[in-house]
């Protein structure tokens, strides 16, 4: 412990940067609430973690049977359930992320009100704990893969980037959502919705071909499209266009950015009205 | 050597009312007002739960005062004073309104009790995980870890979800982490008016040992013996603002005359002076009047067992016959000794009121133990709080000749009237009585 050790507590107001060196201080923490998040998960549940696998799972059986069997969906080019597989698991991750992360500041209300440490990792802690779900759902990935003796391409080295890609898109929009919701609740019953609408308009049960060239552009507003596309073609080997995927990921960039200055900014007034 | 803690000029502004919020917030509840104003005209009825016109108050106002390393400090003043606050501006929870405080060294703060505890996870979890949101490095936690599970009497149940601790077994364990908090500056906000009376003497010893060790504590308490065993110096806050500064003892002194003095002028409280409400809730009520059973102003303190008779005078915001009064009486130890209500009473009204309106209390016999009483009074309007005043005034009860025997009743929380009759032992013959044995 060093006396030399000095701060000063003022009054805060407008934009303030990232707070590099605090966050270095109390990363332990984040890692804590990670850990948490993930114990606590699927607790007192029968399944357990097996849940992190069956949502996806059944969320592709269910999708196979309507929109291939029935309404005759094709991939582009793999099994349709390995490919409608493919873009659920960064979609599902995109989607509990969103949800639990925009929640996150009001069920953790009395950390907020009753001690001090950097707002941004309660977020960012229920984030990084769906990516043990993610790392689960890509194992039953891989058995799907032997099963339908479907090879892995060296495009699987772009994995990483993608999933950084998602990483980014979920905790930006979490940030922002979990900011507003501290003033207005409104988001709790917002997030249902915009989630639902997101799996429509992000490329996950149809191939980005069925998309009409003239839309295509804009699809790089979505910043999962590119990670799903993206995803595709780390996993499956299937044609990507890079343009969707390059115009993608800068949005989850600028997203995430967005979303770490409007949390901050939105901070200092957390324990006054939460 | 430079003051561990230099608090200069410090403020913090609240805004009553209406929660506070970015300028969008007040345009959708224009909206709202806008959208809900036609149903409430069709209903008669005013949509909104009391909602007041946006009014700010100072919750702190320009304190300024130095603390050197290794103060002991305690911080008084009645609820509301603006304690917490000052404790939530120094642990950098809430930022301050102008001002600023410069903190030399390490700060930790401890505001409630268990903060983080998690109910799935189990005791040795907790520590682990508590102890990170209070400031504790991993390793740190690791070295004090058979300490904190032998302070807190848990290693049986150490791997034990805490859902399943008794109340007693939580706070001793979420106590024992902070206790071990190694910080330059500990800050701590009433955590001790939890647990049962043995453990609060082992948590003051602890204290007492902090701060023995050289480090500068700031203690706000209710509990003036832990003041006085626990501080060197002291400070009383009213209303936001610094109003004495020097010894533990004379703070305590200067607080309690303070109390007294308030408390003595007369049968009558305007409570709109009072000012120090709970939150943010509208200033609904309005005085109460003290009578004897008799209907005499109670300027003095109340004979034990003698009528009483409170007065509350109070707003209704819109027109209901859902509201009710309550009023609490607390004992030195900020303990709940009696609450009187009105949804307690029978024969209740079913009227339809609106505006200025008066609620009378009658309390046949006052049968208190003798000594001082801080009065709470609060307002429900249809089922929730709207207007809530802890330590409205303090009540003080009398020794007096409760059971006509000149005997003053001299233990206890309360007389109770009782009789006491010698009866000749039938059937049982002194000869059972000793088989018995």
């Amino acid at each position: 412990m060093s006396t030399t050790f000095e701060l000063t507590i003022r009054p805060r107001k407008g934009w303030q940067p990232i707070d590099l060196k605090e966050i270095y201080l109390y990363w332990e923490l984040l890692a804590f609430l990670v850990w948490r998040d993930v114990k606590i998960r699927y607790r007192q549940t029968l399944l357990g973690g097996a849940w992190a696998l069956l949502q996806p799972f059944i969320a592709m059986l269910i999708f196979s049977f309507i929109f291939n069997r029935l309404a005759h969906v094709q991939s582009d080019g793999p099994p349709y359930k390995l490919f409608a597989y493919a873009g659920l698991v960064p979609w599902t991750f995109f989607s509990a992320s969103v949800t639990q992360s925009s929640n996150s500041l009001i069920a953790n209300h009395q950390l907020v009100s009753k001690v001090y440490f950097p707002r941004i990792f309660i977020p960012l802690g229920s984030v990084l704990a769906l990516l043990l779900d993610l790392a689960l759902s890509l194992c039953l990935f891989a058995v799907m893969m032997i099963y339908y003796r479907w090879p892995l391409t060296p495009a699987v080295l772009w994995l990483p980037v993608f999933l950084l890609g998602a990483i980014l898109a979920a905790s930006g929009t979490g940030l922002i959502l979990s900011a507003l919701n501290v003033s207005f609740r409104d988001v709790k019953y917002a997030v249902p919705f915009m989630v639902q609408m997101g799996l429509f308009v992000t490329p996950v049960i149809y191939p980005v071909r069925y998309v009409p060239a003239k839309w295509q552009a804009l699809m790089g507003l979505n910043p999962m499209a590119g990670v799903v596309i993206g995803f595709r073609h780390a996993l499956l080997g299937s044609e990507a266009s890079w343009q969707v995927i390059a115009v993608s990921l800068c949005t989850s960039v600028i997203l995430f950015v967005a979303g770490l200055l409007i949390f901050r900014r939105m901070e200092a007034k957390f324990a006054d009205i939460i | 050597m430079k003051p561990i803690l230099e608090i200069r000029g410090l403020s913090k502004q609240y805004h009553l009312g209406a929660r506070r919020g970015p300028k969008m917030d007040n345009l959708r509840e224009l909206l709202q007002r806008r959208i809900s104003a036609p149903f409430s005209a069709l209903m008669g009825k005013d949509g909104e739960s009391g909602r007041v016109e946006l009014q700010s108050f100072w919750a702190l106002k320009d304190v300024s005062f130095d603390i050197e390393q290794g103060q002991v400090l305690g911080v008084i003043g009645r609820n509301g004073a603006g304690k917490s606050t000052l404790l939530k501006i120094l642990s950098r929870i809430t930022s301050p309104t102008s001002g600023h405080v410069t903190v030399r060294g390490r700060l930790a703060s401890l505001l409630e009790v268990g903060t983080g505890f998690h109910p799935e996870l189990t005791g040795r979890e907790n520590i682990f995980l508590n102890g990170a949101i209070l400031g504790m490095r991993k390793a740190e936690i690791r070295r004090h870890f058979d300490e904190i599970v032998a302070f807190a009497e848990v290693e049986r149940f150490l791997d034990t979800p805490v859902k399943h601790y008794s109340s007693g077994m939580y706070v001793r364990l979420a106590f024992a982490v902070a206790a071990h908090l190694n910080p330059e500056i500990l800050v701590v906000d009433e955590v001790l008016a939890v647990g049962d009376l043995a453990f609060q003497k082992k948590c003051l010893g602890k204290m007492g040992e902090v701060s023995r060790g050289g480090r500068t504590v700031l203690f706000v308490s209710h509990n003036m013996a832990a003041v006085e065993n626990l501080c060197s110096r002291g400070v009383v806050l009213h209303c936001g603002e610094l109003e004495f500064d020097g010894g533990a003892k004379d703070a305590i002194q200067y607080y309690l005359n303070s109390l007294s003095t308030r408390s003595g002028t007369g049968h009558v409280v305007e409570l709109d002076d009072v000012g120090e409400r709970t939150s943010r809730l509208a200033p609904l009520l309005k005085r109460m009047e003290f009578l004897t059973g008799d209907d005499e102003p109670l300027n003095e303190g109340l004979p034990i067992g003698s009528g009483l008779k409170i007065k509350v005078h109070f707003d209704l915001p819109k027109l209901t016959s859902n509201f009710n009064v309550g009023i609490g009486f607390n004992n030195t130890y900020s303990q709940r000794i009696f609450t009187a209500a009105s949804i307690f009473e029978p024969n209740r009204w079913e009227t339809e009121c609106v505006g200025p309106q008066v609620l009378s209390c009658e309390i046949p016999s006052f049968t208190l133990m003798p000594g001082e009483y801080a009065v709470k009074v609060w307002l429900d309007v249809n089922s929730s709080e709207a207007d809530a005043i802890e330590d409205a005034v303090k009540i003080r009860v009398l020794d007096s000749d409760y059971y006509g025997t000149g005997r003053v009743p001299w233990n206890g929380t309360f007389v109770l009237k009782h009789r006491w009759r010698l009866q000749q032992s039938a059937g049982a013959t002194p000869s059972a009585m000793v088989t018995k044995k």
